[in-house]
């Protein structure tokens, strides 16, 4: 029968993906003198599930590669082998080099040999050196297949006899009482042994004891058997070998065979290539690796928008519940409208609400489904941490907060890199060399914080260090050289702060290669900015900083407030109004040259007439001298949008204007309401840009 | 057709041996770790056990073991899943009451084969 292996692959992949993170994250939390061997055993069993599959759908080279680290592993594990620093970024790096060969593997590409070689030549002179007990690390090749033991190995010299008349073997079997509670039945040994030659049987059955003692479960009985047939000795061990501890087992050739005593041709030759060539490696690929230090290219590490996701079987279960809950709700419905009479007015209303309650359950058990813990993000930075502070030099510890905190799939996709920068930056620039924080009274490790928490309808992820904190003066000085602003400017120290958001704004005095990637922090705003969040920062000189960037839960559900302007909807996003002020006209401030302002208690607002940026001209002539300031916050200003009235909030079902008709300023995205209308959801921080050109 | 229980944390070997076993007219259920497999093994009493070593939370010898104490799986075919590093852990699951083991990496051929040697 031929399978068609390729259909595992996909699961095999991202099996093993999973499983080098685990060993990743397992390397990491390594405590070099305090090993804990259940550490040690799940990398060891990710390793071993890697080697067991590549070999099985073929991956040959993974396989090897796997089973040099597996060694590595098992010798960790039994306590045969130290656990050194150096062990540890040996296998680190050999996580990395799986990772690139299974995905040049998965992509159909080739794989980069060379790196791979200085990797598998790395870990060669790891499982050599220190502890010598194993000799026998060359790679193995996994090609053969066929299930071998070590005592059929030895005896296969043997199978170079030949036999004169009758070939055969003489078979004593005599199997041990418990042979039968293994599972496993003489008859089919028989039966196989029939398969090779033409076999016959003579049962010894005097060892069978009385009936009363007779117990049915031991096997009493054994065998003398006659197999005829030019077979070797290894192919009938093999038939026994389930049961070669479980039994006596004699075998002698029927006729006396001539032995002829071959000169033993190929034992060594082949091993000895393979021994003398691995370490061949080492020596040359060595130097390799001190030139160029093994790159960690953050591409790489990239996490690809994938299209499938996975999901908690207890969410789908919910969901599948509350579509029972609607359809039997629906039916209901449906039996009531049958004949339905002014009398049933009551429960129809009920039945209505009942539905409303079930959709909204329904609506948020469909939303959970994309939600992902935000550890899929968090889990790969121990190791950036980790790899980075070794560069620096830097001692550091990275404590995670609140992984379990879920969050949107998009956000957990695209808030990678925007972290990934910012958590850089600390490392980099943040945590002192620890002679510095030592000499400054802090402890010799510095910490990086990363946390996650719910906060209303947004997720907060905060980064906070506890470094040398961002120095206020140096910043202005540094904007002020780059022109980025006036020198008479007066600016709080919020505003400082966020001088760092602006493009071109670089604090560094030189870049290096851990921060320094062209890519600015305005970059970084732009992004989260488009997910539709924001950043802030604290920061105190000589303690640390605190990065906190708010996230909405979700990309495709928004909490908003409709607000008239004429007979127009529009919504305004829930999360950016500070609050609502009724005003007559009388209230407003015009500035000359600078439009309008509201003075809200000791603070003027800017205000923006939403009548006339969207340019709405019905019921102008009734509501002309009073309305209703929406103050909302956004880009970390305040602003007044002036609208004619406030209508309801409700949760809208956000559409992509972009992909419907096109991009708008001032707008960034369209919902349909309850009486089908369409209304326009408003771009915040875009209008608040827009009022102050 | 008879009932084979198949057990492994490693999803795609599972689906691999599962899927051949089926392909072939086995009737298949899938456990993904010995804890699991003891309690599908409870519920309905399978003609054979294939069961990978390496396992979390219950590996495939303690599982076998604890099968074998079961009346009705006292002389039920058990076959581990082993790698030629295992060797040692063949010896420990024969005692752990294993019918007998196959070596990864196997092709689906294989495992039919050795399936029909244990089923008959």
């Amino acid at each position: 029968m031929s399978i068609d292996m390729s259909q595992f692959h996909q699961v095999f992949f991202e099996e093993c993906f999973e499983g080098l993170e685990a060993m990743e994250s397992g390397l990491l939390s390594l405590d070099i003198g305090d090993i804990d061997s259940e550490v040690i055993n799940t990398i060891f069993r990710a390793a071993h599930s890697i080697k067991g599959g590549s070999g099985t759908f073929g991956f040959t080279v993974v396989a090897e590669y796997t089973h040099i680290m597996e060694t590595l592993l098992d010798e960790m594990r039994d306590g045969r082998r130290q656990v050194t620093k150096p062990a540890v970024d040996v296998l680190l790096g050999s996580v990395d080099c799986l990772r690139e060969m299974l995905t040049s593997i998965q992509n159909e590409q080739d794989v980069n040999a060379a790196s791979v070689a200085t990797h598998q030549a790395a870990l060669e002179m790891e499982l050599k050196g220190t502890t010598g007990e194993s000799a026998h690390a060359a790679p193995v090749s996994t090609h053969g297949s066929a299930p071998t033991t070590p005592v059929a190995v030895e005896a296969e010299p043997e199978e170079e006899d030949t036999a004169d008349e009758e070939q055969g073997w003489k078979i004593a079997f005599c199997p041990y009482l418990n042979l039968l509670k293994t599972g496993n039945d003489p008859v089919r040994l028989f039966r196989e042994l029939n398969e090779l030659g033409q076999l016959t049987t003579n049962v010894n059955i005097q060892d069978i004891p009385t009936f009363a003692e007779l117990d049915p479960e031991e096997c009493n009985i054994s065998w003398e058997l006659k197999l005829v047939g030019d077979i070797t000795e290894k192919a009938i061990r093999e038939i026994f070998s389930w049961v070669e501890d479980d039994c006596a087992l004699e075998l002698s050739p029927l006729a006396k065979p001539k032995k002829v005593k071959k000169p033993k041709p190929a034992p060594t030759p082949t091993p000895a290539v393979e021994i003398a060539s691995a370490p061949a490696h080492p020596a040359e690929a060595a130097p390799k690796k001190a030139a160029a230090p093994v790159e960690s290219d953050p591409s790489k590490n990239a996490p690809k928008a994938s299209s499938s996701i996975r999901v908690d079987t207890d969410k789908i279960d919910t969901l599948i519940n509350m579509v029972g809950e609607v359809v039997i709700t629906q039916s209901m419905l449906g039996l009531i409208g049958e004949n339905f009479t002014m009398d049933k007015v009551g429960q129809l209303k009920r039945g209505l609400a009942q539905l409303e309650r079930h959709t909204r359950d329904l609506q948020q058990s469909v939303m959970n489904i994309r939600m992902l813990p935000i550890s899929f993000v968090f889990s790969r930075f121990p190791r950036l941490v980790h790899d980075i502070s070794t560069q620096l030099h830097k001692k550091i510890t990275l404590k995670l907060v609140g992984e379990n905190t879920e969050v949107d799939k998009a956000v957990v996709e695209l808030i990678n890199d925007p972290l990934v920068h910012l958590i850089r930056n600390s490392l980099d620039h943040g945590i002192e060399m620890p002679a510095d924080r030592v000499a400054a009274g802090k402890p010799e490790m510095g910490t990086i914080e990363l946390k996650a928490y719910h906060r209303g309808g947004h997720i907060v992820i905060e980064i906070v260090d506890d470094g040398r904190g961002m120095d206020k003066s140096k910043l202005l000085a540094k904007a002020i050289e780059k022109g980025l602003i006036d020198e008479s400017a007066i600016m709080t120290d919020k505003q400082i702060l966020e001088l760092i958001f602006m493009p071109g704004f670089s604090t560094a005095e030189k870049l290096t290669d851990i921060s320094g990637r062209g890519v600015g922090m305005d970059v970084v705003r732009r992004n989260i900015q488009s997910l539709g969040g924001n950043i802030d920062i604290i920061s105190e000189l000589g303690k640390g900083s605190t990065i906190a960037i708010h996230l909405p839960l979700t990309l495709a559900i928004l909490d908003g407030q409709s607000v008239a302007v004429g007979d127009e909807t529009y919504i305004v996003p829930l999360v950016s109004i500070i609050e609502s002020i009724n005003i007559t006209e009388k209230m407003l401030n015009k500035v000359a040259g600078k439009g309008e302002t509201f003075k809200l208690r000791s603070e003027y607002l800017p205000i923006i007439r939403m009548r006339e940026i969207f340019n709405v001209k019905s019921g102008e002539a009734t509501k002309s001298n009073e309305g209703v300031i929406v103050v909302v916050e956004g880009q970390g200003a305040l602003c007044g949008f002036l609208v004619d009235e406030l209508l309801g909030q409700q949760q809208v079902v956000i559409k992509s204007l972009e992909a419907n008709y096109r991009r708008v300023e001032g707008v960034s995205g369209a919902t349909i309401l309850g009486d089908g209308s369409v209304a326009l959801i408003l771009d915040v921080p875009g209008l608040v840009r827009l009022s102050v050109r | 057709m008879a009932s084979v229980l198949a057990v492994d944390d490693s999803a795609s070997m599972r689906k691999m041996v599962a899927f051949t076993l089926k392909t072939a007219g086995y009737d298949v259920e899938e456990a993904e770790d010995g804890v699991d497999a003891l309690a599908k093994a409870q519920k309905r009493t399978f003609d054979c056990v294939v069961t990978d070593v390496n396992m979390p939370n219950k590996d495939g010898i303690a599982l076998i073991r604890d099968l074998r104490k079961l009346p009705q799986y006292k002389h039920v075919p058990m076959l581990m899943l082993t790698t030629e590093s295992g060797m040692e852990k063949k010896m420990e699951g024969k005692q752990a009451g294993a019918t007998g083991w196959m070596v990864k990496p196997f092709n689906p051929d294989q495992l039919l084969k050795t399936l029909l040697k244990v089923l008959g």
